[in-house]
């Protein structure tokens, strides 16, 4: 046997060193050490796998750890107020007027912050009503974009400095000029006054970015004061008394005033509405006639004709003149144009008429502008006449039609001053800012109409280092006195003798006081014209082509709010567009230029031209457009920057006064811009349960048959729905909220809407989520426009084609506003769906959210009937997306106007009206603590405290004395009614069926 | 195998570690001797203020004293907790003097003007009035706008409640003054309880020192014996073996399976509690104490949280408050001189908030003891014995539920309540008439 040779793969196998054996039996060698060269013991102790276990554990450690919560501090006043209770809101009578419309209002504070307007109930003048505007003002206090301190040339400058500087510039400035929009403040126009005097008789020019001038000059420069519940038959010619023309929330109440009706009371006035644009006035008309801006012209030759017995005109018109003629004092008629001819007439129709709805005795205040004598002015500062001007609240450059040519004859003036609260289109341009105090910080006085006068006052320090403008007139002519000061030596002469202290104490509680303090207006720079003449001009005036129609959105309106997203986001109440202008146009002409909505358009007049998408306005009359002014602000702030176009400069000046319409061309563009409507159906579809409306006529002859009331079929016949149903009927023992809702009586503002946002930190979502459907308002105002094509057509024209038919609007439609909110069911189809019981029912018979518990299944918002739910997409406070449009949401400066009482909803979670349950458990409380039960009208919801018609009734079914039981008693079974009755969901939010003045409703059934 | 047995103890380690951090925040919770005591012992305001009953029969117990109509006494009593109570109460000084017997002592004729304007006649040289202002340290009575007939209702109530005893008026009136009569009622008791268990425990240590030395003896005698077999000597000499024990499989069961349980139970617990801050006890700014206040000096409470009865927020005191008694007293305690400090720089104090609801949570005090008639110290606890204020209740939606469920409504002379109780007896006579049965645990009672 012979050994096989051995071979040694080295020497250390040879000889078998220990090394050798144990690396032999290991396939790899060992890992080089990673930290050879500063090997520490953790590098053998602690290996990677133990730094990981060890770092997972830190981590949930750390975790555990944090789950306590973090250190909060509570932080008292250093001395408090006496007044000042934390939790318990203070209550302040103020004056909201921004040289458009007057509210009387409350300021609601809480630990010193404003955080809601309310009207003023102890006002002659907006009795407890608020425009959506005022609503909206206590946020335009938080707007980060105002002015924040002095400048000079856009730069911080020393308050102390510019003083000096601007009287030393205004002492040799030669002539001076302030320009503002109107003022209605007796103390502010004699300070102005005595600034005037010392500066060398400096002129005072007032003008109104949607001007009342022809109206004042038709009236030998004083604006009658009209009080619409004296009329029984109203005419107006393009006036939007209801939204936006000199006082809308006065007119509105009184409007209503005479348009309640009850079988006891079954009259009511009627209401003739000839216009071009669709306006929210000519919306709630009885009769409405769409007519030309040339035309109008003509309907008021011809009505003043008939009237003088010249014959009868055709038409509506011809109604119209009949009714006025058998109406006589009875009879009213209001014009919206800015035409002195035309408001001549309409003056003396009134005169003709002796109409007891026109008292130009104790006149209005609230619009004082010139045209005229401002047309002047830019003439003059173009030639280098005006040594200095100052801009108090007024931004003509954005503003007035002639803002292109003011910016460069700004350039001729050599000191420029801005009292403007922010650096704005105008304010820009000055050399020195010194920007005024918002009104919720300022001391101030209105007369909004001869013989009422009301107060504003502070109801916070002041945010930045700003100064009342007052103040900065009267240092400036070297007055050592504040405004406060002089403020109350001026009413010591209006409260008259006795208790001066007593009597200024109680007016400033009041906010309202009896008094006359202003002087005679200032008459026209033009004086006034004859009939004769008046008619001539009316004739001599040409209509060519597509006229153009400017007109005031009532959220937005002049554009000097802009930058406040509540507003923005406020849909018009008749287009239901929101964030941005359009050029609203008639259907047919639509269709013949092969225009769809969203296409934008070009539209050119005096060489100047805006591009604004189309959208398809039924009522638009024939050969008209429609555009909105106050958007296109360039340096508004953040919100309004860039929305829109500005269309003012396509006004021009007729006749001496800014003219409104235009003749214009228009082209398409090719391009595409979506507008952002919350309702994109338009009618009814003949669906009455969900709305309902009769004439007066019908109502007149039987109150019984004016609503239609759905039935079931039982076994037993026809029964009412709620006979039949799966539930138990809730037993309610201590209180059973509800709201009646007067459909007769919404005029469709939009007051309430925004009350609402603003009461429930409602966040705001912007265009493009507006867009998306997914906008948050808890209340909506649903339009809706009569079709032409009704059920009876189905055998003629088919079933298909009557369906496709009555989604189309009518040329002329008739409209209908109906408020929509939560509907509060006593058999919730959204209580039944939710998985976890996040929203239930509770023993007063609200539809309980709680946001807690709330997983954001979306099933009640699929089940509710009607699609009231909203949802949470986003963290609308702290999304970057929503900085832009939420951004009060975001500082700690725009927070201050959050309610505290609310919740601010996350991400994710459904929510709805309330009812606005932190308002009832406050008034439950209140009774409580005073040992006895609420008393009605104690607990209001905001949108019914915030309504100027009082058209939502709210209160405790329960109690038989209260408000709304006995209007349920009484309208049961005539006018109440609930939506989509048949479904049997039992809503505890009524409605009253719309009674028209007509001969017959073009709402089918 | 090193590595082997590294990992698990490792493991060990990570589990034990994760456990004691989640529940180390309950155990400190335990380790808090007040807090534990406290839940446990006797606490008069917890047992119970039944608000309405105590109301109820101090006038009947005055009725023979007073003529004024029980309406007037209702509206009194409120007025009198609103705007009187801070500084007054019926039959003892708290910082103004007991009022009881005030128709005696001045006729309404000067009490309305008092009531209305103190430093006007004090001013005006009125001997009473100048000698009272003396009298209390200069302390001015603020002015009450009034009417005659509130400040005569409000007198009629002092009336109605002359003579009760302070303890249950002022248990009427809320806040401290029951506190403190409850907390010496209780030290009382606690001292007692103390002495019969000492006396046991010596009883029981003699007991069986003496036993103990009977074995012994026994022990002794029995190995002086010489007649005893192996078998009881063995007897005699045997030893409790502990090894033995050690050893059993059934008792390492026992103790194995005790453990796991416990240690189970604690991370439940542990976990649950994840987010509560039940005995949270920050330290303040300023070293207030609220036994001196509250429990020695019977301040009431709403003399310092002056909105307690009328807003949703109770009011942590402005320094201003402070100083109606500390600019005269203590002036030198370098505490205080922090409030002088903070007042001279304008700064605020910035107390640590101790109760922090969730903000989805709507708490409102004035629901709670104007209405409720609920004492501080029920949610609050023994807060007059507290040094620094530490959260007493967990303030977790179950509790409060729980309490809503339990808590009879206060619907005594409340007309607020009158039909309610009507139906409420008609038809479920037999049953309390709880806050939840009027709707009291619905949601948005609370969230909104």
């Amino acid at each position: 046997m012979q050994d096989s040779p051995k071979y040694w793969k080295g020497i250390e196998e040879l000889e078998s060193s220990p090394e050798f054996v144990k690396n032999a039996l290991s396939e790899f060698a060992d890992f080089m050490p990673v930290k050879e060269s500063h090997g520490t013991s953790d590098a053998t102790v602690a290996p990677r796998r133990d730094f990981l276990k060890l770092m997972g554990f830190g981590l949930a450690a750390a975790t555990l750890a944090s789950c306590e919560t973090p250190i909060k501090k509570a932080i008292p006043y250093l001395n408090k107020p006496e007044e000042v209770d934390p939790g318990i809101a203070n209550f302040y009578a103020s004056t909201f007027f921004n040289g458009q419309d007057y509210n009387s209002v409350l300021v609601k504070t809480r630990e010193g912050r404003p955080i809601k307007l309310e009207g003023n109930p102890e006002s002659p003048i907006t009795g407890g009503g608020l425009s959506a505007r005022a609503q909206a003002a206590v946020l335009s206090l938080y707007d980060g974009a105002r002015l924040q301190h002095f400048a000079k040339n856009g730069a911080k400058v020393d308050k102390d400095q510019l003083d000096q500087e601007v009287r030393n510039a205004l002492a040799g400035a030669g002539r001076v000029a302030i320009v503002s929009p109107t003022i209605i403040s007796p103390s502010t126009k004699k300070v102005i006054a005595e600034f005037a005097a010392r500066f060398g008789g400096a002129e005072h020019v007032m003008y109104d970015v949607n001007s009342a001038s022809g109206l004042l000059r038709a009236n030998g420069g004083v604006l009658p004061a009209y009080d619409f519940s004296k009329a029984d038959i109203i005419v107006s010619f393009g006036a939007d008394f209801l939204g936006t023309w000199i006082s809308p929330v006065e007119f509105a109440r009184q409007y209503v005033a005479n348009r309640k009706v009850s079988s006891a009371k079954r009259a009511m006035s009627k209401h003739f509405q000839f216009e071009t644009n669709m306006s929210l006035t000519g919306s709630n008309a009885d009769v409405r006639e769409p007519m030309k801006p040339s035309a109008l012209g003509e309907a008021v030759v011809s009505l003043y004709n008939a009237l003088m017995g010249g014959g009868k005109p055709a038409g509506k018109l011809g109604m119209a003149a009949a009714a006025l003629q058998s109406a006589g004092s009875r009879g009213l008629v209001v014009s919206g144009s800015n035409d002195p001819a035309i408001q001549t007439l309409v003056t003396a129709i009134n005169q003709k008429l002796g109409s007891g709805a026109v008292d130009t005795a104790n006149p209005s205040f609230v619009r004082q502008g010139d045209d005229a004598r401002m047309a002047r002015l830019v003439k003059d500062m173009a030639a280098g006449q005006i040594g200095a001007v100052i801009f108090y609240h007024a931004n003509p450059v954005f503003d007035h039609p002639m803002g292109a040519d003011l910016a460069t004859a700004l350039k001729k003036v050599k000191t420029t001053i801005s009292l403007n609260d922010r650096l704005d289109e105008t304010g820009a341009l000055c050399t020195y800012a010194a920007p005024d105090h918002h009104f919720l910080e300022s001391w101030n006085d209105y007369e909004p109409k001869r013989g009422y006068l009301s107060l504003a006052q502070p109801v916070i320090t002041p945010l930045f280092a700003t100064r009342q403008a007052q103040d900065s007139l009267l240092t400036w002519a070297g007055s050592p006195t504040t405004y406060y000061n002089y403020l109350r030596q001026q009413w010591q002469g209006v409260l008259g003798g006795g208790d001066f202290a007593k009597a200024w104490d109680k007016a400033v509680h009041d906010g309202v006081a009896m008094g006359s303090a202003l002087p005679a207006p200032a008459a026209q720079l033009e004086g006034t014209m004859d009939v004769n003449s008046a008619i001539a001009a009316i004739k001599a005036a040409k209509s060519g082509g597509i006229e153009l129609a400017i007109y005031e959105k009532i959220g937005v309106g002049t554009g000097a709010d802009a930058n406040n997203p509540w507003l923005q986001e406020l849909p018009d109440p008749v287009t239901k567009a929101t964030w941005g202008n359009y050029v609203t146009v008639p259907r047919a002409y639509a269709i013949e230029r092969k225009w769809e909505q969203g296409d934008v358009v070009k539209v050119t007049a005096n060489g100047k031209s805006v591009s604004l998408p189309v959208l398809i306005q039924p009522g638009q009359a024939a050969g008209t457009i429609g555009i909105a002014l106050g958007y296109g602000r360039t340096a508004a702030g953040k919100v309004a920057n860039g929305l829109g176009e500005n269309v003012l400069p396509l006004a021009v000046m007729r006749n001496g006064a800014i003219s409104y319409t235009n003749a214009v061309q228009m082209e398409a563009t090719g391009t595409q811009s979506p507008i952002a409507q919350t309702q994109t159906h338009h009618t009814i579809m003949d669906r009455k349960p969900v709305v309902q409306e009769a004439t007066l006529a019908q109502y007149r002859e039987n109150p019984k048959e004016v609503t239609e009331y759905e039935k079931v079929s039982t076994p037993d016949g026809l029964e009412k729905p709620n006979k039949v149903s799966l539930w138990q009927d809730y037993e309610y023992k201590n209180h059973h909220w509800g709201m009646a809702i007067d459909l007769n009586s919404c005029i469709g503002c939009g007051s309430c809407v925004v009350g609402c946002q603003a009461e429930n930190n409602i966040a705001v979502v912007g265009k493009q989520e507006v867009i998306n459907r997914r906008e948050m308002h808890w209340m909506r105002i649903d339009r809706y426009y009569s079709s032409d094509a009704h059920k009876e057509d189905f055998e003629e024209k088919g079933k298909l084609a009557t369906y496709a038919a009555m989604e189309d609007p009518s040329e002329n439609p008739s409209v209908i506003f109906q408020p929509m909110m939560c509907q509060h069911c006593n058999h919730a189809p959204c209580e039944t769906v939710c998985p976890v019981l996040a929203t239930t029912h509770s023993s007063e018979g609200l539809n309980q959210m709680t946001y807690n518990r709330c997983v954001g299944t979306r099933y009640c918002a699929n089940n509710c009937p009607y699609k009231v739910r909203r949802f949470n997409w986003f963290s609308y406070y702290s999304n970057e997306k929503f900085e832009s449009v939420n951004g009060h949401m975001f500082t700690d400066l725009g927070r201050m106007v959050l309610n505290p009482d609310v919740t601010v909803r996350a991400r994710g979670v459904m929510e709805k009206c309330s009812m606005c349950v932190q308002r009832i458990q406050l008034g439950k409380l209140e009774a409580k603590k005073q040992k006895r039960r609420p008393k009605d009208g104690e607990i209001v919801s905001a949108c019914a405290q915030s309504c100027p018609t009082q058209a939502i009734v709210f209160g405790d079914m329960r109690d038989s004395e209260s408000r709304i039981s006995q209007l349920l008693r009484r309208e049961d079974g005539e006018r109440a009614f609930h939506v989509l009755d048949a479904i049997n969901v039992q809503p505890n939010i009524t409605y009253l069926t719309k009674i028209r003045n007509t001969d017959k409703s073009d709402f089918n059934a | 195998m090193d590595s082997i047995r590294f990992r698990f103890l490792s493991r060990l380690f990570l589990a034990l570690s994760v456990f004691f951090a989640s529940f180390g925040y309950a155990v400190a919770q335990g380790a808090n001797p007040a807090a534990g005591e406290v839940g446990s012992s006797k606490n008069p305001s917890q047992v119970g203020v039944t608000p309405g009953t105590v109301a109820a029969a101090v006038p009947a117990a005055a009725a023979g004293t007073t003529t004024a109509d029980p309406a007037a006494i209702a509206a009194g009593d409120a007025l009198f907790k609103g705007n009187c109570a801070q500084c007054h109460a019926v039959n003892e000084v708290v910082v103004g003097p007991a009022l009881a017997g005030i128709t005696k002592r001045r006729p309404m004729s000067w009490i309305i003007p008092w009531i209305k304007n103190s430093s006007k006649m004090v001013a005006a040289g009125d001997d009473y009035a100048v000698k009272i202002y003396n009298q209390y340290q200069k302390q001015q009575m603020p002015s009450f706008q009034l009417s005659d007939a509130e400040i005569t209702s409000i007198v009629a109530y002092v009336t109605s409640q002359e003579g009760a005893k302070p303890v249950i008026a002022v248990a009427d009136g809320g806040g401290a003054a029951v506190a403190g009569g409850g907390a010496t009622a209780e030290s009382a008791d606690a001292s007692s309880m103390n002495i019969l268990l000492i006396v046991l425990v010596v009883v029981l240590i003699v007991l069986v020192v003496t036993l103990v030395i009977i074995a012994n003896i026994m022990k002794d005698v029995l190995r002086g014996r010489k007649d005893l077999d192996g078998r009881d000597v063995e007897q005699m000499e045997q030893r409790f073996d502990f090894a033995r024990i050690y050893k059993s499989t059934a008792l390492r069961a026992i103790v194995g399976v005790v453990f796991v349980l416990a240690v189970l139970y604690e991370s439940v617990q542990g976990a649950m509690g994840v987010g509560l801050s039940q005995g949270y006890q920050p330290t303040q700014p300023i070293a207030f104490s609220h036994k001196l206040h509250a429990g020695e000096n019977q301040i009431n409470c709403a003399y310092c949280h002056t909105s307690v009865y009328k807003s949703k927020s109770a009011n942590i005191p402005s320094p201003n408050i402070c100083m109606n008694c500390h600019s005269q007293i203590k002036t030198e305690s370098p505490e205080i001189k922090k409030i002088y400090r903070a007042i001279e720089r304008k700064q605020p104090i910035q107390w640590v908030r101790v109760h922090n609801l969730p903000d989805l949570a709507y708490f409102n005090h004035s629901q709670h003891t104007q209405v409720g008639g609920i004492e501080c110290q029920t949610c609050h606890g023994p807060i007059q014995n507290m040094e620094v204020v530490y959260q007493y209740s967990p303030l977790t939606m179950g509790w409060c539920i729980n309490c809503h469920r339990e808590t009879p409504l206060n619907t005594k002379g409340n007309g607020y309540y009158d039909n309610l109780v009507k139906l409420h007896d008609t038809k479920n006579g037999a049953v309390p008439f709880t806050v939840s049965s009027n709707g009291g645990t619905e949601c948005s009672k609370c969230h909104y």
